[in-house]
C-alpha cells in the first residue's frame, strides 16, 4: 500500500475537479486528482455536440475539445494525476484527512491532505427513481448511459426510440439518435412546459419533426424480453385522463428525467447535504459543513452550463488554498431563497469582498423583475426579459452593498 | 409562404412569423429584437447546422479501448445536404492514433467546409 501526502487532494477528474486542481497549483499548493475512469474530462468526453465554451474560452466547443483544453493547461503543471482510480472512503477524523483509493495501477493508495475537494459531478434520475409501472424488459436507458454506448462505444442502443422527459441530454440524444438512422417516436414530458433549453427544442426536435407531449405523464411500459411500448395519459386540470391514453410502439426508451448531484462519499464523510440542491451545505468559501472538504461543480448543484463549472469550481480552489493559507471568513451573511427562486449557491456570503452567487427559478416568465433584499430592504432591482427553471442565473454582490449587514442579516432573492 | 418559427437567439424564444418570400421580400413579425428577423431569414432562405457525429476507430486495442472516434464539422453545414455529410462520416474509418483538429475530410461534398477530430487519441 502506497501512502503519499498533499496540501489539497481533488476527487473527480471532470471540468470541476480540473479547474479546482489548477487554481490549487497556480496559488502554490501540492495538488492531487484522482479519477475513477481511465482518462480526464468526465461527462463532457461523451458530449460530442457543440455548445460549450462560449463563456470560458470565447469560441463555440464541443465537449471533447473543451475538454482537452482544460487537460492541456493542466500539462507541465505539478499536479498528479490518478486515472482509473476508485475513491473508497473521505477518513475526515484526524488533523489530516486520508482518501482511500483503489486502482488496477496503483493499487491501494493513501492520499493524506490538509484539503479535499468534492468534485464528483452528478448522476442521472432512472425508472425506479420516478417509478414508471409497467414490465422490465431490456431497452430502458438513461439518456446519458445511451450517449455513452452510442458516441464512445459505438453500440446503436435501439432502433425505434420514445424519450422519456424533456431535459437537455434526452432533446440531444434524440437528434443524435435520428443522426444514427433510428427513428424517435416521441417526447414526453410530464410539466406543461419542456425541462431543456429552447435551442434544443429547435434543433433537437422540430428538426426532425419529433412531437413533443408536455403535461403527460407515461404510465406504463409494455414488452416482455424487449420493450414493445410506452402508454402516455395526459394530464388535465392536475388530474390523469385515462380515456385520452395511448400507446406508442417502440423498442427503446431513454430517460432524461433529472440529475442528482453524486454525494455517497460526502455524506460518509459526514458532510450535511441541502435538501434543496442535493449537494453539500457550503459557506462563503465554498466550504462544506467539514472543516477543510470543499465542493463545486454539479456534485455541489447540477449546472446548465460547463462553463460556469469551471468558474464556480476556480473559486471553489481559490478558496481552498486560502483556507489552507489560514485565511477564514471574517463573518458570513445568509443567502435566502425568497418567491420564486429554488436554492441559491453558496447559502452564505462574506460581507468585505466581491461574492458570486449562482440561483435557479422555479417560474417560467417573460419581463420578470429581480430584487436582491438585505433585512427586506431593496439593495437592487432589475429587470429580466425571460426567466425559466432550466437557465441558471448569477448575481455579483458587491462589498459595498453588504456593507450594512449586521450579524443576524440576511440576504433575499426574489423573483417576481 | 408562411412559417412559424421559434427564435432560438436568446432564451426568450420569440414565436416568429415569416411570410412572403419567393419574389417577394421576406416580412417577418413577433420578433422583439432585429435578431430575430435576421434568425428567420437566414432559417428559411440559406439553414445551417454544426455537424457532430463519430466515426469507426481502427486500431483500438485493449490498452486504447476507443472505438469511435468524435468529429465535427469546421463550419455549420447547409442543413439540407447534413444527410450526405453523415453518410460520408459513417463510411470512415481512421486508425488511432488521432490528434483533436486533425481533418478526416478535406472540403466535404466541394462546399469547403472540413470534417475534423474533436479529441485526441491513443
Amino acid at each position: 500500500m502506497k501512502e503519499l501526502g498533499f496540501d489539497a487532494v481533488v476527487i473527480g477528474g471532470g471540468a470541476a475537479g480540473m479547474a479546482a486542481a489548477l487554481e490549487l497549483e497556480a496559488q502554490g499548493k501540492s495538488v492531487a486528482v484522482v479519477e475513477r475512469e481511465d482518462r480526464l474530462g468526465g461527462i463532457l468526453c461523451q458530449c460530442i455536440h457543440a455548445g460549450f465554451g462560449l463563456v470560458e474560452f470565447q469560441e463555440e466547443l464541443t465537449g471533447p475539445e473543451f475538454a482537452e483544453r482544460l487537460e492541456e493547461k493542466m500539462r507541465g503543471r505539478a499536479i498528479s494525476t490518478y486515472c482509473g482510480c476508485t475513491v473508497l472512503g473521505i477518513d475526515t477524523e484526524g488533523p489530516e484527512k486520508i482518501v482511500a483509493c483503489a486502482s488496477s495501477a496503483h493499487g491501494v493508495l493513501r492520499l493524506r491532505a490538509k484539503a479535499v475537494v468534492l468534485a464528483m459531478g452528478c448522476r442521472e434520475r432512472n425508472r425506479g427513481n420516478i417509478r414508471i409501472p409497467g414490465t422490465r424488459p431490456a431497452g430502458v436507458f438513461t439518456a446519458g448511459l445511451a450517449q455513452r454506448l452510442v458516441n464512445i462505444e459505438g453500440y446503436v442502443p435501439g432502433r425505434d426510440a420514445v424519450v422519456i422527459g424533456s431535459g437537455d441530454i434526452g432533446l440531444i440524444m434524440a437528434r443524435r439518435m435520428s443522426w444514427i438512422g433510428c427513428k424517435v417516436r416521441a417526447v414526453i414530458e410530464i410539466l406543461p412546459y419542456p425541462s431543456g433549453l429552447t435551442r434544443n427544442i429547435v434543433q433537437c426536435l422540430n428538426d426532425f419533426g419529433i412531437p413533443l407531449y408536455l403535461s403527460y405523464l407515461t404510465t406504463n411500459i409494455y414488452g416482455r424480453d424487449r420493450v414493445e411500448g410506452i402508454e402516455a395519459t395526459p394530464i388535465e386540470n392536475g388530474a390523469l385522463a385515462p380515456a385520452k391514453a395511448f400507446r406508442i410502439p417502440c423498442d427503446t426508451v431513454l430517460l432524461s428525467v433529472g440529475l442528482v448531484p453524486e454525494n455517497e462519499l460526502s455524506r460518509d464523510a459526514g458532510v450535511a447535504i441541502n435538501p434543496m440542491t442535493n449537494g453539500p451545505a457550503v459557506d462563503s468559501y465554498l466550504m462544506t459543513s467539514v472543516p477543510g472538504v470543499f465542493a463545486c461543480g454539479n456534485v455541489l448543484h447540477v449546472h446548465d452550463l460547463v462553463d460556469y463549472v469551471v468558474e464556480e469550481s476556480r473559486r471553489a480552489g481559490r478558496f481552498a488554498a486560502a483556507w489552507l493559507g489560514g485565511s477564514r471568513p471574517a463573518r458570513e451573511v445568509r443567502v435566502k431563497a425568497g418567491p420564486n427562486v429554488r436554492y441559491a449557491a453558496p447559502s452564505r456570503v462574506e460581507p468585505g469582498r466581491d461574492n458570486k452567487l449562482y440561483f435557479r427559478t422555479m417560474i417560467v416568465k417573460n419581463d420578470a423583475v429581480l430584487e436582491i433584499k438585505l433585512d427586506g430592504k431593496v439593495l437592487r432591482s432589475s429587470k429580466k426579459g425571460h426567466v425559466q427553471p432550466s437557465e441558471m442565473m448569477t448575481i455579483t454582490l458587491g462589498a459595498a452593498e453588504l456593507e450594512g449587514a449586521g450579524l443576524d442579516s440576511a440576504i433575499e432573492i426574489a423573483i417576481t | 409562404m408562411r412559417r412559424e418559427l421559434t427564435c432560438i437567439t436568446c432564451p426568450i424564444g420569440c414565436a416568429l412569423l415569416a411570410e412572403g418570400g419567393e419574389g417577394e421580400e421576406l416580412r417577418v413579425s413577433g420578433n422583439r429584437c432585429p435578431r430575430g428577423a435576421a434568425y428567420a431569414r437566414e432559417e428559411l432562405l440559406s439553414p445551417h447546422r454544426t455537424v457532430t457525429a463519430t466515426c469507426r476507430a481502427l486500431g483500438a486495442g485493449p490498452s486504447s479501448p476507443a472505438r469511435r472516434i468524435p468529429c465535427r464539422s469546421s463550419a455549420p453545414f447547409p442543413k439540407e445536404r447534413v444527410g450526405e455529410l453523415l453518410a460520408a462520416i459513417y463510411a470512415l474509418e481512421v486508425s488511432l492514433p488521432v490528434e483533436r483538429g486533425r481533418v478526416l475530410i478535406r472540403d466535404a461534398l466541394g462546399l469547403g467546409i472540413n470534417v475534423v477530430a474533436t479529441r485526441t487519441l491513443d
